[in-house]
């Protein structure tokens, strides 16, 4: 039903290092011609045979990005009953999420949540008795994915957008405004005033494009901190928090943070663990510094694991770092309970005073790998009351976030275009009104009554 | 016992260029009708600016001409000046505007009424509407007459209740001191009907032999007029053409206006309806815009039979005095004497929403709406209305599908799919910036889009339809040809290159590569075009804008196709969307609130969120299949 092509990773998010990015739509084929490479033969994959597999490279130009085997499909037999392909890639999360935005950048545009289910019910694949599914497969990732999207972008990257867009569209609104009432309001020369607007706009995108790059858009995860004198065993619970089944999906030497982070896929939750080793240190200036800095990321942080001992009994450092929590989301760590308790849950209330009464207390045992689980638990009660589909959603908003920004870009591009090829003012306004819808896709916003708006509120008009 | 019954298949309540366009369509396809007015006199009555068209006005009127409205014909033969604005911009914003002899427009469009077969004029004031069970079955007059008929077009413009303000007086009249109507807003609440509560202004009228006019500078027409309507003749619209002319407020102008502020009902709290921000009065320009040391005044004529002239961008609802102070204190007004006062208005009109698309109201069968009354401002986008709520009159009578224009075939389509769909809290002017596919929505291409329509609906002859058909295919062959041509790099064509400023060829090309350069046209390459036909000229601006823009337009006829798909998703009338379990609660009351006629419109509507359009086109589909 629709000329769209779409395209996600049709597999979950997780760290299998196996996933499957699928496109659907009328120009699949164009597609994955543009971006398929085979070392064996130069035939273009939009003339193989329906439903074979072939094992090639995704390449964007000259950058090959993941070794895969592509499995094509013509309509109808297929599951949206539309010309639909395949890509198996194996070079884990990362390589993944390349390839889906290898696919973007060269014609796709990122599937709604249910998309693909919806295209196949409203293609008249799926049989009635599932359209109620399909209809809370489309409920329930919305609520997270488009509701929340804004929320999920740093604030300073969403004033950032906002910035953006405003200046955008107070272009629109200037250029509507002179062609409305051009008595009053003259457009000469203007070619080249935005031609000059337009290089700092397209850089501050390119910025945001950068970012969502890294991975810094958006919020991603949650950002925690482990804190706790040495050897209590923060080193062993990490271990066990990042065991075989739990691998580190990334080790990121913060560029704009300047201390060194790891990000912990949880079953599905990602925390950004910063390491607060040397809070404790017998150098009264070290432990200064050290105070200092775990405050400071205390003051990031969503989350503070702190860990203690609990075979040796409290003393004034962690009564000091007991104080800093008070206002934190907060889970305290009894580790070794292995071996004999030296501390008791009473003590930890006492110490942080009445406010802290329901803050979590776990004992676990690093070493034996007990109370793991419940700590699992007890983050995904305070963060999601128990939902975990927060990774993947994440994911894809930010998929989503990039390729509205770089439709943005590509918008500004055409309007340099346009005042390049000396066309006249009003064809200005068909590509910024395009960049605008685009950063709106972001920030919640339609063109239509904020332009209106724009437009009576700067601009002096009429009779 | 009323003595006086009539019947009728429509009534057409008012005479202004609503009622009028209503009134002439509904007759022309073969309907009694009848058209009621308080005043003959004020029948296509211009009660504020002397001008027909403007930037995107200039547009509804091409439209209303291509489906067989009258308005383009009327100014073409009343016009005394005509202008094409933004000709240095794209071809999608030229606009043409013309100043009429408001009093000639008046009555041309009186004697083309009169003289409708089919049609009766009635000067009567319309108190009371008569429906039972939720349909319509006519009007009643102030008299006690009864009118039934099977349809009723509602287009009672700034007339419903309405107050003439200035200062501290308030006159319970209509424009011009006219006749308000002041039961009928009684008679639409008891039938359940959303009111508004809207006001305009117009600026003072001013005696010509008062104006100083070598202080302001002349405004002429055009030296070639193009006309509006494609049936008239260009060599009759080259007529000696009227000047308006030039001026500006001052300091002075600010500081007087400024210094009495208090005393204008629109600050005083006097008036309270809402005004549009387009069309603001001097007092808000000056409270709005501080930093502007001045404004532009048109001082424009009236007509060829008067004296008095229109102070254009001054409206004012200001004190009697104050405006005498402020408009003396203008370059060229020194010595000024006022005609009539400047003044704002305060009207009933609908919350608009409450129709369909069709301009039918969604409660009331067979009541139908345009104009001012639907919350709009403006003779065009009435006018617009007017025609297109007499077009569905006449195919509710019929029993035929109504005529729906959507937003891709004409700023008609967008003006009604903005009032009805959106939430309107000012009077509605239109712009072409509301207009997504402008490109598309030429004024030069209107009759290409429209005639077709207005063919099919009846109101276009069979002769005119042919000559659209005819030009259409003459731009496909010469633009198909065009495309073609090859344009080798010998002396002749660099010549003609040279003589254009435009860069030799290195290499050949086509023609059509030549004309999309921005200093080439299709018509100043004839020379080195030896096979081109003979073409008319209409035909020659169409090859030339469809090769000049080419990539343009494609890409906006495929944002259309994209955009059509969920138009033709048809959505049941009066249907209960509670119904729909997943739907958020906010989707829901507005669904039921609008009750959108198709998927498209239902994603318009503020508060339904593209996942409630996916539930929604799953739950449909599921419907439909079971």
């Amino acid at each position: 039903m629709s000329t769209e092509t779409i395209a996600a990773i049709a597999t979950g998010m997780t760290n299998s290092g196996i996933g499957i990015v699928r496109i659907s739509g009328k120009e699949s084929f164009q597609i994955i011609d543009r971006i398929y490479r085979s070392k064996k033969s130069t035939k273009k994959l939009s003339e193989a045979a329906s439903h074979t597999v072939h094992y090639g490279y995704i390449c964007d130009g000259d950058q090959v990005i993941d070794e895969v085997m592509v499995l094509i499909l013509k309509y109808p037999n297929t599951y949206t009953m539309e010309d639909t392909v395949e890509i198996d890639c194996h070079g884990g999360t990362l390589v993944l999420r390349r390839v889906l935005e290898t696919v973007l950048k060269y014609g796709a545009r990122p599937a709604e949540p249910g998309e693909f289910t919806k295209r196949a019910f409203l293609n008249g694949r799926i049989d009635l008795s599932q359209a109620e599914s399909v209809i809370d497969v489309i409920n329930a990732q919305n609520d997270f994915a488009l509701e929340s999207s804004l929320n999920q972008l740093q604030g300073s990257v969403r004033k950032k957008m906002k910035q953006i867009r405003s200046k955008i569209l107070h272009e629109i609104a200037f250029i509507e405004s002179a062609l409305d009432d051009p008595e009053h309001i003259s457009i000469d020369g203007y070619g080249e005033r935005l031609m000059n607007l337009l290089e700092p706009l397209s850089m501050e995108i390119k910025d945001l494009i950068l970012f969502s790059e890294n991975g810094e858009l958006l919020k991603e995860g949650i950002n925690t901190v482990i804190i706790g004198k040495p050897n209590v065993g923060k080193s062993s619970l990490m271990n066990a928090l990042t065991g075989k089944e739990r691998a580190i999906v990334t080790e990121i030497a913060g560029t704009t943070r300047d201390i060194l982070e790891e990000q912990i896929n949880l079953n599905g939750i990602t925390l950004n663990v910063v390491d607060t080793a040397g809070i404790h240190d017998t150098q009264d200036q070290v432990e200064r510094i050290g105070v200092e800095k775990a405050r400071e990321s205390l003051t990031k942080a969503d989350l503070v694991i702190y860990v203690a001992d609990s075979s040796i009994p409290l003393d004034e450092n962690d009564t000091k770092i007991l104080h800093l929590l008070k206002e934190k989301k907060t889970v305290v760590l009894l580790n070794k309970s292995d071996l004999p308790q030296m501390i008791s849950e009473k003590e930890i209330y006492k110490i942080m005073d009445e406010k802290a009464k329901n803050i979590p207390i776990i004992s676990v045992s690093a070493k034996e790998g007990t109370g793991v689980k419940e700590l699992e638990e007890t983050i995904k009660e305070l963060f999601f009351h128990g939902k975990i589909s927060y990774n993947n959603e994440i994911f894809i908003t930010n998929i989503r976030q990039k390729a509205a920004l770089q439709q943005a870009l590509d918008s500004l591009m055409m309007v340099k275009k346009s005042i390049e090829d000396q066309m006249p003012e009003d064809f200005f306004s068909i590509d910024l009104v395009n960049a605008c819808e685009s950063l709106g896709k972001i920030t919640g916003d339609s063109v239509g009554e904020d332009l209106v708006n724009e437009i009576f509120s700067k601009f002096c008009m009429g009779k | 016992m009323p003595f006086v019954k009539e019947e009728y298949d429509i009534c057409v309540v008012g005479a202004g260029h609503a009622g009028c366009e209503a009134a002439l369509a509904c007759a022309r396809l073969g309907f009694q009708t009848i058209m009621f007015t308080v005043s003959v006199e004020s029948i296509a009555l211009m009660p504020c600016n002397p001008n027909i068209g403007g930037t995107s006005k200039g547009h509804l009127v091409r439209e209303i001409d291509a489906l067989g409205g009258q308005m383009g014909i009327n100014i073409d033969q009343t016009f005394i000046q005509s202008k094409m604005l933004n000709v240095s911009k794209g071809p999608a914003v030229h606009s043409l505007r013309a100043q009429a002899d408001k009093a000639e427009y008046s009555r041309r469009m009186r004697q083309t009424l009169e003289n409708t077969e089919g049609l009766t004029i009635r000067q009567a004031e319309v108190t009371e509407l008569m429906a039972e069970d939720g349909i319509i079955k006519g009007v009643k007059t102030f008299s006690g007459a009864s009118y039934y008929s099977k349809a009723v077009i509602l287009c009672t413009g700034t007339y419903l209740k309405s107050r003439c303000l200035y200062g501290d007086v308030v006159n319970h009249t209509g424009p011009n001191g006219l006749q308000s109507a002041n039961h009928l807003s009684e008679s639409l609440k008891n039938y359940g009907i959303e009111l508004f509560r809207f006001k305009t202004g117009t600026p003072a009228r001013i005696d010509k032999r008062s104006v100083d006019f070598s202080k302001m500078q002349e405004q002429k027409g055009d030296e070639r007029v193009v006309p509006f309507s494609f049936t008239t003749d260009p060599k009759e619209v080259q007529i000696h053409q009227e000047s308006c002319w030039l001026t500006y407020t001052n300091g002075t102008t600010h500081e007087i206006i400024r210094k009495n502020l208090d005393r204008s009902p629109l600050y005083s709290g006097v008036i309270e309806g809402t005004g549009p921000r387009y069309c603001p009065s001097i007092e808000d320009k000056v409270v709005k815009f501080s930093d502007k040391e001045r404004h532009q005044v048109f001082i424009e004529p009236e007509g060829l039979y008067t004296n008095e002239m229109y102070v254009g961008g001054m409206s004012s609802s200001l004190p009697e005095d104050v405006q005498y102070q402020m408009y003396r204190s203008v370059a060229g007004l020194e010595n000024v004497k006022i005609v009539r006062n400047a003044y704002a208005i305060e009207y009933d009109c609908i919350n608009p929403r409450q129709l369909y698309p069709s301009l039918e109201f969604k409660t009331i069968q067979g009541l139908f709406s345009g104009g001012q009354f639907n919350g709009s401002s403006g003779y065009e986008e009435a006018a617009a209305q007017g025609l297109v709520a007499g077009i569905n009159a006449a195919m509710y009578v019929k029993g035929k599908e109504p005529l729906i224009l959507d937003r891709s075939t004409s700023y008609i389509g967008v003006l009604i799919d903005d009032l009805v769909t959106k939430d309107n809290r000012e009077p509605y002017r239109m712009m072409t910036s509301r207009a997504e596919y402008r490109l598309l929505l030429r004024q030069d291409n209107a009759d290409l889009r429209l005639s077709k329509i207005g063919y099919e609906i009846g109101l276009i002859s069979q002769e005119r339809y042919d000559y659209v058909v005819e030009k259409e295919r003459l731009i496909q062959q010469e633009v198909k040809r065009v495309q073609q041509v090859n344009i080798g790099a010998n002396a002749m064509v660099q010549e003609v290159l040279k003589e254009h400023k435009s860069t030799p060829l290195k290499t050949g090309t086509t023609l059509a590569e030549l004309i999309r350069r921005p200093e080439l046209s299709y018509e100043d390459l004839a020379e080195i075009d030896e096979e081109r036909p003979n073409l008319p000229e209409d035909v020659k601006e169409q090859v030339n804008i469809n090769i000049k823009y080419d990539g343009y337009i494609r890409r906006q006829l495929k944002q259309v196709k994209e955009f059509k798909k969920l138009e033709k998703k048809k959505l049941p009338e009066q249907f209960d969307y509670d119904q729909v379990k997943s739907l958020r609660i906010e989707a829901k009351q507005k669904l039921n609130l609008y009750q959108p006629v198709n998927v498209g419109q239902a994603s318009r509507i503020s508060g339904v969120s593209p996942a409630d359009i996916s539930v929604l086109l799953v739950y449909f589909e599921q419907k439909n299949r079971s």
